[in-house]
């Protein structure tokens, strides 16, 4: 389906490059909005933009009636279940006589060309009433609007503390805003089923909802893992999926669309805004005795993920450290602002913004360096997590990157001016410094049957490594071929990308798991492969000959493979988790990944302007497998958790979304980008292939945090709100 | 759709002539992007690139075909700071100064400059020329006093520009970021200073009060400083908007002022 570098090299622990590297920076990589197919039609989405309402009319007549259209379906067309969702199937396929959020679909159109598949798109007459929209979160909280309601009792919970902190924090609602916007082409078999190359992080998943939709058998149905320009949540619900696989089906022709930026912000989940109550207590040492948290996350108007993103937030409502009494209330609401879901951090961020700061106020009631007061604090292995009260039996090292942070000298940074034009000249800068952790779980938790498949298979020509797992960008390609290369002793390794007909689910590109997973089952199968060749051949080791003895090959690859490849295919699972009790507790995480961030950051309090000068970023990865990838992860995760922090929102204005557009959606450009120092902490997990943890998304819980402490010390104010504007800081 | 690629701005004028209400097309780094958006679909397009007059540029003219990029390398330091803000390099290397006067909006990064020189924009036609000056031409936010089958074919500055120039912008981010408030401050061998602010209103706008003040007291002390800051902080005439606060824009355009008369005095 791509374009991969076949020249790659390299074993586990070498900053070997990526196959895909050269092709994506020299254009010859395969997207999926890059797919065509012989005879295509293409599809285009009527919309409306508006947060709450009652259809009254909804016509197709005059799209249907144009020249080239070929098909226009509603709600009523599609063929199965009317529903989807990848945990709970509650959002209509199409809009169900309401759109209960901005830019809800109503409507498909397949035409000749993409033009005119547009123009019939906007031609459909559609009529409604406005409804009242339910966007705040009390108002939603007052109402039993909830999606899921997060308890976590521990402990004795009369106990206090003497020292006590309490804070308000708000959270935005955030855009993963992946370069590739969301496209897709299906393609009908001709025999009632369809073939689908959709923009996924789990295909597998995608299968589940799409043959209930379709009202077809699982095996009717194929989805084929595509290249995708970036992710970070946005695809872990279904986007053009079920829209494009009906058009296939009624017309019998495939059927492709791409959606344009704007289209893009109404067409996927967003990270939940959130609201967050918090009261931290400590004894005269300053260690936490009790601490209190209600969190509310705005859901939008469907389920999506959000009821395991409520879950993140309530069991990391403390972050990785001791507390013996602790009292959280989480909930995911339902709202009419745009659906949220998964983004990088999966409900850890919000609240990772909120402990930290109240760890850093907390420290300075006491009087104590803020370091100090979480060094304090810090959970180690043998001890207990605060909220669920799991003891942590993998590493974790929170003590060692707090040490090691505080042990970075702090980069000599010029006094560089802020902005173009010379706008703040260098005597009007004040320079601080902030630091925050970021911690998560890696992998599903909660109970969920959580596995990967893959399959290895020795060839005269190297190693393949079968899978279904997504490459979104994140670099998983890599890794899978450096530990296929590295146990089969084969310098060539190519990764096959198998449809969900020829091999099972790899689970989701997400909450930092496939390096563990999909790595894990591609290590378990090539371990087994390397035995069952060893056993049958009687030898001792393996190499690009074929198998040794002593040193000497005894046969060759060709000899090896004339009667068929070797091969073995693998389902890997992570220790098992449980469902949590009434009270949240319980062994409901297969691990964790710890990290923390020291933030640089200058500030011309006069404009409220703050320039991110330097990060440097310690980081737990259990082992480093590649530590350029590594670095990029960590440096990528800094680039979206500053941008969390002074730029990023999605301005909704009664649930309408005000700046759908890269002109004020404002990301961070490489002139914002400060210098990232990074240091890797490598202590083996016991799970892991070679003992590498996954950890991807804790470099950008961190950065929020420690930028806004930063931003706090230089101007001397509370800044409880991200993103921080100017005016947070002047006024 | 329709479109014509003159080489010389008479015969852009006479295309004009007969398509007066067609689109020109001096860049794109706006148009393409209400095009993309289907904010707007095109009937008549005149794509003004090939006219090689339209980017001649001297010490008192600045053709309407001249890009930012090369504006960056022009002699005026307060339109070179200004236009070393505009977008990114690609943004920079097409987008034009007759563009941005075509799209007229009131953060345009190159008014502040033209605005403070009292440049006037000269106009062109199949019935002649009209030369207005920049408070004439620019009649609101993203409407200006062009009309129907004319051209912008450039900007004619006065014979004398101030020496002492200072351009700065504020916006959220480092690059590629609309401005919130834009300024530029001149002053001249006599010590004559003007003052024009961006964003901050339904057009550029000068801070005439401001001006009149420190041209009268023509000292630079704490007093006058604050003063000065005051005056163009009441004088600008902001909204809010997603992008800030009116209150914010109202502060930050007599703070940024304030830096920029201290820099050219």
């Amino acid at each position: 389906m791509t374009t991969l570098d076949q020249r790659v090299g390299g074993r586990v622990g070498e900053s070997t490059r990526r196959p895909d590297g050269i092709p994506k920076a020299t254009g010859t990589f395969e997207f999926v909005g890059d797919l065509e197919a012989d005879d295509m039609l293409w599809a285009a989405t009527r919309r409306l933009y508006v947060p709450h309402a009652r259809l009254t009319r909804v016509d197709t007549t005059p799209a249907l009636t144009m020249d080239g259209v070929h098909a226009v379906l509603t709600q009523e067309d599609v063929p199965g279940l009317p529903y989807q969702g990848q945990i709970i199937h509650d959002q209509p396929v199409l809009a169900e006589g309401e759109v209960r959020y901005w830019g809800e679909a109503v409507a498909i159109v397949a035409a000749d060309d993409f033009e005119t598949a547009r123009r019939a798109a906007a031609a459909i007459i559609v009529e409604y009433e406005p409804l009242p929209a339910l966007t705040d979160l009390e108002e939603a909280l007052d109402r039993e609007e909830i999606f899921r309601h997060v308890p976590v009792r521990r402990g004795d919970l009369d106990v206090h503390g003497e020292v006590v902190v309490e804070g308000y924090y708000e959270t935005q609602t955030v855009d993963q805003a992946p370069l590739g916007t969301e496209a897709g082409l299906a393609i009908p078999d001709g025999e009632g089923g369809v073939d689908l190359y959709p923009p996924s992080q789990w295909i597998h998943v995608d299968l589940e909802q799409l043959a209930a939709c379709l009202g077809l058998e699982e095996d009717q149905v194929r989805v084929h893992p595509t290249g995708l320009g970036g992710a970070f949540g946005s695809r872990e619900d279904m986007s053009v999926h079920a829209h494009l696989c009906m058009l296939a089906l009624r017309t019998g022709r495939p059927v492709k669309t791409w959606y344009d930026r704007l289209e893009s912000f109404a067409g996927h989940v967003k990270r939940h805004a959130a609201r967050m109550w918090y009261r931290h207590e400590a004894d005269r040492d300053g260690r936490l005795v009790r601490v209190e948290a209600k969190v509310l996350l705005d859901g939008g108007a469907y389920h999506m993920t959000s009821d395991a993103v409520i879950a993140n937030s309530a069991y990391f409502a403390v972050g990785p450290y001791r507390c013996d009494t602790v009292i959280v209330d989480g909930y995911a609401l339902r709202t009419n602002n745009p659906p949220a879901g998964a983004m990088r951090g999966f409900g850890a961020n919000q609240v990772a913004f909120a402990y930290e700061a109240q760890m850093d106020r907390l420290a300075e009631a006491l009087g104590m360096d803020p370091l100090e007061l979480r060094l304090k604090n810090a959970i180690g292995p043998g001890e207990h997590l605060a909220t669920t009260g799991q003891e942590i039996t993998e590493p974790l090292p929170v003590r060692e990157v707090i040490e090691t942070i505080r042990a970075m000298p702090i980069a000599d940074v010029d006094d560089r001016p802020i902005g173009w034009g010379l706008t703040t000249p260098a005597e009007r800068i004040v320079r601080a410094v902030g630091y925050a952790i970021g911690f998560k779980n890696l992998a599903f938790s909660e109970g969920f049957d959580d596995y990967a498949d893959a399959r290895v298979v020795l060839t005269t020509d190297g190693a393949e490594v079968h899978t279904a797992a997504s490459e979104v960008g994140q670099g998983m390609v890599t890794i899978l071929e450096q530990i296929a290369r590295t146990v089969l002793g084969v310098s060539r390794a190519r990764t096959v990308w198998d449809d969900t007909a020829h091999i099972g689910s790899a689970g989701s590109s997400s909450a930092s798991r496939q390096t563990q997973m999909t790595g894990g089952a591609v290590y378990q199968a090539a371990l087994q492969v390397r035995r069952d060749v060893l056993d049958r051949w009687g030898g001792d080791d393996l190499d690009d000959r074929g198998v040794l003895r002593n040193g000497e090959v005894i046969v060759t690859w060709e000899d090896v493979c004339r009667d068929g490849d070797p091969s073995a295919e693998v389902r890997f699972r992570h220790p098992p988790t449980e469902e949590p009790d009434e009270n949240g507790q319980g062994r409901l995480h297969a691990d964790f990944s710890i990290g923390i961030e020291r933030a640089v950051v200058d500030v011309d309090l006069e404009l409220g302007l703050a320039r991110v000068v330097q990060i440097d970023a310690v980081q737990d990865v259990g082992r480093a497998l590649n530590p350029m990838q590594i670095i990029g992860q960590i440096e990528g995760g800094v680039a979206q958790g500053f941008g969390a922090a002074l730029l990023e929102e999605v301005v909704l204005r009664e649930g309408t979304v005000m700046n759908p557009t890269f002109t004020d959606y404002l990301l961070p450009t490489i002139e914002d980008m400060p210098p990232v120092e990074s240091i890797i902490i490598e202590q083996p997990g016991t799970w892991g292939p070679f003992g590498a943890k996954g950890f991807a998304e804790t470099p950008t819980i961190a950065a929020t945090p420690a930028v806004v402490a930063a931003l706090r010390r230089a101007t001397g104010r509370a800044l409880n709100r991200i993103p921080v504007r100017p005016e947070d800081i002047v006024f | 759709m329709q479109i014509e690629y003159p080489t010389t701005v008479s015969d852009a004028v006479d295309v004009l002539a007969s398509w007066p209400d067609a689109t020109l097309l001096s860049g794109g780094t706006d148009l393409m992007v209400e095009v993309n958006y289907r904010h707007r679909r095109l009937d008549q397009v005149v794509a003004l690139r090939r006219i090689a007059e339209l980017a001649e540029m001297d010490s008192a003219w600045i053709g309407a075909g001249v890009t930012h990029a090369r504006l960056e390398r022009s002699p005026w330091q307060g339109l070179a700071e200004a236009a070393r803000t505009v977008g990114s390099p690609q943004i920079r290397s097409v987008g034009t100064i007759g563009g941005n006067l075509g799209t007229a909006s009131p953060a345009g990064d190159t008014f502040p400059f033209l605005a403070a020189v009292d440049a006037a924009i000269v106009l062109r036609s199949a019935s002649g020329v009209r030369t207005l000056p920049w408070d004439e031409f620019f009649t609101g936010p993203k409407q200006n006093a062009r009309r129907p089958g004319e051209l912008i074919a450039g900007v004619q500055l006065p014979e004398a520009v101030p020496a002492r120039q200072a351009f700065a912008k504020v916006g959220r981010r480092s690059a590629m970021v609309i401005a919130i408030v834009s300024a530029c401050v001149t002053r001249n061998e006599d010590g004559d200073v003007t003052v024009a602010l961006g964003a901050v209103g339904p057009t550029v706008l000068r801070a005439r009060q401001a001006e009149a003040m420190i041209n009268a007291e023509r000292r630079l002390t704490d007093t006058m400083l604050d003063e000065f800051q005051r005056l163009v902080a009441d004088e600008v005439q902001p909204i809010d908007d997603i992008r800030a606060s009116a209150a914010y824009r109202r502060h930050a355009s007599g703070v940024l002022a304030r830096r920029l008369l201290e820099r050219v005095w």
